[in-house]
């Protein structure tokens, strides 16, 4: 089976046009490392955020660490303002079982207790296995099951998907 | 043979000691420290990493302090903590060490932090349990105390960075120090060019520099231009007797004041494991000073405390 | 019972044989080598061809365990042992459970052992009153119970007076004083060798000149009163130059060294291995070699098998709070095979060691094949290795380094006073 991926750049683009009406003053915004926090530092110049970039590590939050073990080269988190009572918009790269997402709100409410969050995801490939879903997607896409599904960035700060089939 | 420390795979297994602890996984756990390091500044200190497993700390040597930060950094990472103090009178009833960690392992442990008077005793335990389980040397005899030995690595990286360039004077009692034979292997894993220790004949070991050291007998030498001064905790027992006079004595000619941290770098550190005997191996006016950073290695140890732990409790 | 033991190569050291010759025992004693003594009918033939002959191993250090420390060792499971590596006379020190320093307990000791019919034991006696150091022990009574010297073991002798006195009074009645050079002092608390590995694993150190200073004094009291002194245990080079010096100098000194400090050293400690942790301590590799010299040039006399049986849980324990010592009764034989093959020793000489030289040192008349010498025989096969494992150890104490190992040399007969003690089935005869 072979799959087009849709470009990246032009993915990014819809998503920040469908987010624009979204963004208030009050706005913070938080991208997940790796690929999410490369989506969330373009989102949040683009949409001139006032508030300073939040990043999250989820890796002391993985429900895969009794199988799988501490993930190396694990950066720190860095949440640079007071989560409560905030609207938050909650950023990754590619929405796929959910379970990134679960440790990343596990861990958000570690800091305090933010007053909404919203999912803002590049694009979501589907095959979820807990209840949840993104408020903005940039695009939906379908992909082998099981295939690994990555954003990645070049020097001069480009976006683009890439299918690794198993 | 092989490394009593890693599995098949190459993972670190147990901590037991500094030496033999590939660069990689030094580096990862001082790595993973600098993560907890920002989880201890949250509002929650805690991630569930550990959530559900049993650390029992086994204290066959009394130390309130070492049990304590492992008990803090066993808390942070939600696991389930019991302290045992042991002493080892109620070791000479019958009951071997290896009975008691047969005992604790049915009762599900998955870790175990132990504290003993002799040397190897973390070894030995090490060789003995099951593979899921995990054993943390937290001090064996004079032999080694790697989290400790990890600390002051951290802090020393956190406060010069780069080990490639470093003179580090290790001072005092050498011959009983865990904590400088930890250190002295950490900085010779790390590439420390300049490992110095400064202490009398009496407190070194025989063959002292095959650990990788340069020896200096005289304070007013071994500290000239060095970035970072460890002083060691003397113990009482040894202040009189046959390796020393007095302890008035030794801080005459080995306590560091300001007059001798003086010919250190202007920005050297000075560090100690505690707790301290002010006025026996260091001066008030310097351990309350700003080249001080005690305080510090104390937080940074629960740190690297929760990176060793789960690094060991991590995967199946 | 009159026994041929037909087709093997005889070695018998002290009368510098290594050749093809039948034996032939009667009445418990050697009746005949090479030709069969007129009128000899053999009970029993053992069939030696392709196995080696000699006399059965002397050896100058068995801890048996009894009496006191049976659950450590008995005297059945050990003199089996004994019999089983080829052993046949063995001398074992007075460190019981209590001391050998009443002539009763000594008395009761042989008489247990010669029940057993295997292994023929020869007591060494305490010098002083419970090992103490303090008190002359009676040597007169115990001489006369059956000791065949006088020792401390490992106890050590504090008082420099004492030990003079002790040797004065020895040499008055022509005993010999066995004494292990280690001054009590500089090796308190030490459990491994002071030096590079113990620096590195943390392990309180005794220094090679502990066996020296103590060897030092112990000379100059032989030079001040004559007595006649075995030195045990040698374990560093500069102990092996003063043992030869002293020699040449005309002394009345012999010496030993235990068979694990023959091939091992402080490196053979690696993590913590308690069956390393031995008395004296293994020392370095340089000291390791000078003993091998030492043995090869006579300096030392004898190696012993230094046997001490330790319970399981005694060695399970970390390095400092386990117990001494290894098991090395069935050992004997193989590590010195060992050691000439590596060092290319000859035969005749390397089993001298452990047969004609420490027979000489007990005074004893074993330890040779001459025609009516006893009848106490080893006939082993020198082609075959046997791996170490706690199920091909008879003694009780499993506690060796060389577990796993794969030693050369599988004793097939042990006889004692002409009676065969130990056999291993594996052909037709």
């Amino acid at each position: 089976m072979s799959v087009t991926l849709p470009d990246a750049e032009k993915v990014y683009t819809d998503l920040l046009a469908r987010l624009k009406p979204a963004v208030t003053g009050e706005t913070v915004m938080v991208g997940i490392q790796t690929g999410g926090a490369w989506v969330a530092e373009r989102l949040h110049r683009d949409l001139g955020i006032a508030a300073p970039l939040g990043t999250l590590n989820i890796s002391f939050y993985r429900d895969d660490y009794s199988s799988s073990g501490l993930h190396s080269n694990v950066r720190p988190s860095q949440i640079p303002f007071d989560v409560n009572g905030k609207r938050m918009l909650l950023v990754d790269d590619v929405l796929y079982t959910g379970r990134t997402v679960r440790g990343a709100m596990n861990e958000l409410f570690d800091y305090g207790r933010p007053d909404t969050i919203d999912l803002v995801v590049l694009v979501d490939r589907g095959e979820r296995q807990l209840p949840i879903c993104a408020q903005f997607v940039g695009a939906t896409v379908t992909v082998p099951k099981g295939a690994k599904l990555d954003l990645r960035r070049d020097d001069s700060g480009r976006l683009s998907l890439h299918l690794e089939e198993k | 043979m092989r490394n009593p420390q890693l599995n098949e795979k190459g993972d670190l297994q147990h901590l037991l000691n500094v030496e033999g602890l590939p660069r990689e996984h030094l580096v990862r756990i001082l790595d993973t420290a600098a993560s907890f390091v920002g989880v201890t500044e949250r509002d929650v200190k805690k991630v569930p990493l550990l959530r559900g497993k049993s650390v029992f700390n086994l204290f066959f040597e009394p130390s309130t302090r070492t049990r304590t930060t492992f008990e803090i950094a066993a808390k942070r990472l939600s696991a389930d903590v019991i302290n045992l103090n042991i002493s080892t009178s109620s070791q000479s009833k019958g009951e071997t060490l290896l009975d008691t960690i047969d005992n604790l392992a049915a009762m599900h442990a998955d870790m175990f932090v132990v504290r003993h008077a002799a040397s190897g005793a973390a070894h030995l335990i090490a060789r003995h349990v099951a593979p899921h389980h995990h054993v943390i040397n937290a001090g064996d005899g004079r032999h080694a105390h790697p989290t400790q030995g990890l600390l002051d690595a951290y802090t020393i990286r956190h406060y010069k960075s780069d080990f490639s360039r470093l003179s580090v004077a290790i001072v005092g009692d050498i011959l009983h120090s865990r904590v400088a034979r930890s250190l002295i292997h950490a900085l010779n894993i790390l590439g420390t060019p300049d490992v110095r220790v400064i202490a009398p004949q009496t407190l070194l070991p025989t063959g002292v520099a095959q650990l990788g050291v340069r020896v200096f007998h005289n304070m007013n030498e071994g500290l000239r231009d060095v970035d970072v001064v460890v002083m060691l905790r003397l113990q009482n027992e040894r202040m009189k007797g046959p390796l020393l006079p007095s302890a008035q004595e030794f801080f005459k000619c080995y306590g560091l004041t300001a007059e001798k941290l003086a010919l250190a770098k202007p920005d050297a550190i000075v560090m100690h494991p505690g707790p301290m005997n002010r006025g026996v191996e260091i001066d008030s006016s310097v351990a309350d000073g700003g080249q001080a950073v005690i305080l510090p290695q104390v937080t940074f140890g629960i740190a690297v405390r929760m990176a060793v732990m789960s690094i060991l409790g991590g995967g199946s | 019972m009159k026994i041929h033991v037909k087709g093997g190569r005889l070695v018998d050291p002290k009368n510098r044989v290594d050749a093809a010759r039948d034996l032939f025992i009667a009445e418990g004693r050697i009746a005949g080598v090479g030709a069969s003594p007129g009128g000899f009918k053999a009970d029993r033939t053992i069939d030696a061809t392709g196995l080696m002959v000699m006399p059965g191993l002397v050896d100058l250090s068995a801890r048996l365990r009894e009496p006191g420390l049976e659950y450590k060792a008995t005297l059945d499971s050990e003199l089996y042992a004994a019999v089983a590596g080829g052993v046949t006379s063995l001398a074992c020190p007075p460190d019981t459970d209590p001391p050998l320093d009443e002539p009763g307990l000594v008395e009761m000791l042989t008489r247990r052992a010669s029940s057993l019919h295997l292994a023929q034991i020869y007591p060494v006696g305490a010098l002083t009153a419970k090992l103490e150091g303090e008190r002359l022990a009676e040597m007169a009574m115990l001489r006369h119970a059956g000791c065949v010297a006088f020792s401390q073991a490992d106890a050590p002798i504090k008082d420099t007076m004492v030990l003079w006195r002790a040797l004065q009074y020895a040499a008055t009645l022509g005993y010999s004083v066995w004494l292990r050079p280690q001054d009590p002092f500089v090796s308190r608390e030490g459990v491994a060798h002071d030096g590079d590995v113990a620096t590195r694993l943390g392990l309180p150190g005794i220094p090679a000149f502990a066996e020296t200073i103590a060897l030092a004094t112990i000379l100059e009291l032989v030079r001040a009163t004559g007595t006649t002194v075995h030195i045990c245990r040698l374990s560093t080079a500069t102990a092996v130059d003063m043992v030869r010096q002293a020699k040449a100098e005309g002394l009345p000194v012999t010496s030993d060294v235990g068979a694990h400090h023959v091939h091992l050293s402080e490196m053979d400690l690696g993590y913590y291995d308690s069956h390393c942790h031995l008395v004296p301590p293994l020392r370095s590799l340089r000291d390791r070699d000078a003993l091998q010299a030492g043995v090869g040039d006579g300096t030392i006399d004898a190696i012993c098998s230094d046997h001490t049986p330790v319970d399981e849980d005694a060695k399970l324990m970390p390095f400092s709070e386990s117990g001494p010592g290894a098991t090395g009764l069935e050992l004997l034989l193989p590590l010195t095979l060992k050691w000439a093959q590596e060092k290319k020793v000859s035969i005749v000489d390397a089993l001298a060691r452990v047969t004609s030289e420490p027979a000489r040192i007990l005074k004893i008349e074993a330890g040779h094949l001459g025609v009516g010498a006893p009848a106490d025989v080893c006939v082993f096969d020198p082609e075959i290795y046997v791996k170490v494992t706690p199920r091909s150890l008879r003694s009780q104490g499993k506690n060796t380094p060389f577990l796993g190992y794969e030693l050369p040399g599988q004793v097939r007969y042990t006889l004692v006073a002409g009676d065969v003690t130990y056999q291993v089935e594996t052909r037709n005869e």
